[in-house]
């Protein structure tokens, strides 16, 4: 719904002040915010109990692993790839936290090394696809069964549990005392949701991003590292999964090789509602914020509303659906109408 | 681009009137409603799977029958952090009493915590979790009763003399071990006659069970009952039975669900076999969260309280001690009355 629709065809060129205000107000992001606003005012008129503190703690707590992943997510598929090894990444950081902390290590040391496991299985990915060259689609389906592999390998059908309390406040204390809305934890999404989005919109970086994802070839041409802007995203989505796995251990208290298991598609959903292309070049973050949040709050609202498990699901499907079919709509209908008006236009001037 | 913006617009306010509108009818068909006095809201480990099926059917009937609002929610895969999210719902929605079968012991205790802290009482049936973390447990049956109900079948089909075997799950499974650690008194002293020569480990894998009862067979040539008191056990036993020249020879019982053992009883291989009645679960759970919100039990040892309706003539049940109360005997399935149940 922007003048970048259609990168190839249309050249960008400067756009007045007012101009850019309204594609702010009436992009793709501004479609979404105004969704969530909407879906939390019919929630709060229609269903009890909804639109209270413990809701908006409650969905944030249940959408904190999904917006954690979702950010370094949104640059991997920006830059025209795909993870879908995250959830298994999840499954292996709870799997590496549980094994050590019941082989009576700290659990800072625990976290410390699942973190680093993250690293390592993102910078296999990374490896794979930016330096071998492998589709990213094939490798990390690959490394979804591997890293889940090695999670229930590790510990079985067991569940490490009992963890310490002072650590589990620490994902459920509430910032402004008992009864407020906002889990102090959220910070750390704040932290990670403003470093990738200055990452993604206003570094060299983000820039490669984009261009990578618009065309590869061309980029490589004007000088952009395509293979290193790739290989340190998916370091990144490895990092981030993990820091998500040790977030669901403490605020689940059970470290099991089935954690967060085909969790990847919930991720994927929040990234495409949130207005990121599937085919690379498009997208940004506060659309993604959004996305994951209507995905949470939909869900919340039917879950109130004694709505069953699998109508939730369907109505989420839908809701994808209909996020990737609109703007393929409206990119449709406009380049139509174009079309109908330089052909009327022609017709017009030939018939004066 | 004016065009387009609008056209934009307008597809988003249809985007979101269909939001609106299914939130909206969602709103009105749900509702949490006070009524009755008792709003008892069911968790069964996951939604779809058939033995809750007939848990909550007979669970909906017996509050309805005590002027309660019933409801079923759930997962639909049998996880703990899928539990979570619906306890957290209905504390939202602050329920009277939450009636649960837990899929992990200790990780629902911090939003059980949280239910109970506003007010909402907690009944565990089928699967408890940390007794600190619910109001009372509501078990199916007692080890005791458990291994005399199984010993008593085996005994009886192989007229209680010759040589048996126990198929078991892993051999570090809790309740498999205390089970079998009370058929072995049990046995010496009722079925002297009777002896016990194997105990083998099925780990709970078909092919493994299956394997374990043919090697159960070649090495005791004398045997004449096996106890599988495992439901993958003793659907494996069966099928390995019935299409050997054991069948109809040796002897087979266990614990068991109607759907699997169907088959079996129908063409002779077992002649019956064990285990509670899901529609008493949930209909004892039912009441147990009604005598809670009455304020007539407190899961103190000693409480007392009624259930009607039950398959069996009991209706006076007593809290024992952690705070569970034990439906009684598994109930047996035989060919008589075997297809009345469907789970």
């Amino acid at each position: 719904m922007t003048t970048t629709l259609d990168p190839v065809r249309q050249t960008p060129k400067p756009r007045p002040a007012a101009q850019r205000w309204r594609s702010l107000l009436l992009g793709r992001d501004a479609a979404v915010i105004g969704l969530v606003a909407l879906v939390w005012i019919a929630g709060s008129v229609f269903v009890d109990n909804f639109g209270k503190p413990n809701t908006v703690y409650f969905l944030l707590l249940d959408a904190l692993p999904i917006l954690l992943i979702a950010m370094p997510m949104t640059m991997v598929i920006i830059s025209a790839e795909i993870d879908l090894s995250v959830a298994s990444m999840l499954g292996l950081s709870s799997v590496v936290v549980g094994v050590l902390f019941q082989g009576g290590w700290p659990i800072w040391a625990a976290v410390a090394v699942a973190l680093a496991v993250g690293l390592v299985g993102g910078a296999l990915n990374g490896f794979l696809v930016a330096t071998v060259g492998l589709p990213s689609l094939a490798v990390t389906v690959a490394t979804l069964a591997l890293f889940r592999g090695i999670a229930v390998g590790l510990l079985g059908t067991k569940a490490v549990t009992g963890f310490p309390d002072e650590h589990k406040d620490l994902v459920s204390d509430r910032l402004f005392g008992p009864g407020t809305a906002i889990p102090g934890i959220l910070l750390v999404f704040v932290v990670l949701a403003i470093g990738f989005g200055v990452l993604l919109h206003f570094t060299p970086f983000g820039r490669a991003t984009y261009a990578a994802g618009m065309s590869a070839r061309t980029s490589r041409f004007s000088g952009v590292n395509v293979p290193a802007v790739k290989f340190w995203l998916f370091v990144a989505t490895g990092f981030v999964s993990a820091l998500a796995g040790v977030y669901w251990t403490l605020r689940y208290d059970s470290a099991r090789g089935d954690n967060a298991a085909g969790f990847e598609l919930a991720v994927v959903a929040a990234v495409l509602v949130g207005g990121v292309s599937i085919f690379g070049g498009r997208g940004a973050i506060p659309g993604v914020i959004a996305g994951a949040l209507l995905i949470g709050e939909l869900r919340a609202v039917l879950r109130l509303a004694d709505v069953s498990a699998d109508a939730i699901n369907i109505a989420t499907g839908v809701l994808l659906i209909v996020s990737v079919i609109v703007p393929r709509l409206v990119t449709g209908l406009h380049g139509r109408w174009r079309r109908a008006r330089r052909s009327g236009l022609e017709s017009t001037s030939s018939s004066d | 681009m004016a065009l387009l913006h609008s056209r934009g617009r307008r597809l988003a306010t249809i985007a979101g009137l269909a939001v609106t509108l299914t939130v909206a009818a969602a709103g009105c068909s749900g509702g949490s409603g006070d009524d009755g006095g008792y709003d008892i809201a069911f968790l069964p480990k996951n939604l779809g799977n058939p033995y809750f099926e007939a848990s909550d059917k007979a669970a909906e009937k017996a509050v309805k029958g005590f002027g309660g609002s019933f409801k079923e929610v759930g997962p639909s895969e049998a996880t703990a952090d899928g539990q979570v999210t619906y306890i957290n719902t209905l504390t939202q929605q602050s329920v009277g009493a939450i009636v649960l079968s837990a899929n992990d012991t200790s990780a629902l205790c911090d939003a059980l915590d949280e239910a109970r802290d506003a007010g909402i009482k907690v009944v565990t049936f089928d699967s408890d979790v940390d007794k600190e973390c619910r109001d009372v447990y509501v078990s199916a049956s007692s080890p005791k009763l458990i291994a005399r109900n199984q010993i008593d079948l085996i005994a009886d089909q192989v007229g209680g003399k010759g040589e048996i075997a126990i198929l078991s799950a892993t051999a570090n499974a809790t309740n498999q071990n205390a089970w079998i650690d009370e058929m072995k008194p049990y046995l010496k002293s009722e079925y002297p006659d009777m002896k016990l020569v194997d105990v083998v480990y099925g780990d709970d894998d078909d092919q493994t069970s299956y394997d374990k009862t043919e090697a159960l067979l070649s090495s005791h040539p004398d045997l004449a009952g096996i106890v599988s008191p495992t439901t993958v056990g003793v659907a494996a036993a069966a099928r390995y039975l019935s299409t050997s020249e054991f069948k109809g020879k040796v002897a087979l019982t266990g614990l068991g669900t109607p759907n699997d053992m169907r088959e079996y009883v129908d063409n002779g291989t077992v002649t019956s076999f064990a285990l509670w009645n899901p529609e008493d679960l949930g209909i004892l759970a039912s009441y147990t969260a009604k005598a809670l919100l009455d304020e007539d039990i407190t899961g103190k040892k000693g409480d007392t309280f009624s259930a009607k309706g039950l398959s069996s003539d009991t209706t006076k049940f007593t809290v024992g001690s952690d705070g569970v109360i034990t439906l009684g005997e598994p109930f047996v399935f035989d060919k008589d009355n075997i297809d009345d149940f469907d789970f």
